[in-house]
């Protein structure tokens, strides 16, 4: 379980969730955000792509960092969500809240 | 970490039945989490459930009700503990989660998909249990949920 952070070279910071998004490790997951945020990064993108599963903690932990950024000018996207994935953001009907690319490479041409 | 401890599984030969328990203390301790669901989970692969069920569906439903326990039911008291009893039946599987708080009204928990509700940051996990399992039962004081993921 562990989170990585690089930039691409628009300056989105992106963060993957190798394992999972739970109640165990959500407030490091918003600590790497919140850090982006004082180190002046507006645009930020979730990578889903290794994650096994997500609870409703790390749903939580995602609903506020999105409106973090929204306050600061910003924005946040996922993406790489599988199957399961998308269903847990359907049920809770997050997916209206979330811009939600399939791929990080999707989302981060759409940034 | 400490790890999560008291586990113990009884074959149903020694029951008369076709059943296999699994019993787990857990410890009043978000960080256990991840490893309790992932030992629990891995006990259960065998169980007869869908692949799919009980790859996502048991595990996240078993972080939920854990991490329920654990905030709402212990209120993070490290004195308190979470019981988890998992029957493996032939018609399925019986999750019970017990805390040691005073217990709550799940009819009183509002609806997380409401739009005035949609951008708060907890409120789903009682939701997402609900979705995710065939049924769903509380006991009269409301620190046991038991929770039934059928076969078929």
């Amino acid at each position: 379980m562990s989170f990585t952070v690089r930039k691409d070279a628009r300056g989105v910071v992106v963060i993957g969730v190798d394992g999972q998004l739970i109640v165990g490790n959500r407030h490091e997951l918003k600590q790497k955000v919140l850090d982006a945020i004082e180190a002046g990064d507006r645009k930020v993108l979730i990578d889903f792509t290794n994650t096994g599963y997500i609870d409703s903690s790390g749903l939580g932990a995602l609903v506020s960092l999105s409106k973090k950024l929204r306050d600061a000018g910003g924005d946040l996207r996922l993406a790489g969500l599988n199957e399961d994935l998308r269903t847990l953001f359907e049920l809770t009907k997050l997916d209206t809240l979330f811009s939600i690319a399939d791929s990080p490479e999707q989302a981060l041409a759409s940034f | 970490m400490t790890p999560p401890h008291g586990l113990g599984a009884r074959s149903g030969a020694e029951r008369g039945e076709r059943a296999v328990e699994i019993s787990l203390r857990v410890p009043t301790d978000l960080e256990i989490v991840e490893e309790a669901v992932d030992l629990l989970a891995r006990h259960c692969l065998a169980s007869g459930l869908p692949p799919h069920t009980a790859r996502f569906n048991l595990r996240v439903v078993l972080a939920e009700a854990l991490a329920n326990a654990i905030i709402y039911g212990n209120r993070l008291d490290p004195e308190k503990s979470v019981d988890v009893r998992v029957v493996v039946s032939r018609t399925g599987l019986t999750v019970n989660v017990c805390d040691q708080g005073d217990g709550f009204d799940p009819s009183g928990v509002p609806d997380p998909t409401e739009p005035d509700r949609l951008e708060l940051a907890c409120g789903r996990g009682l939701f997402l249990i609900r979705k995710l399992v065939d049924e769903v039962r509380f006991n009269e004081r409301g620190n046991a949920i038991c929770m039934v993921l059928r076969r078929a």
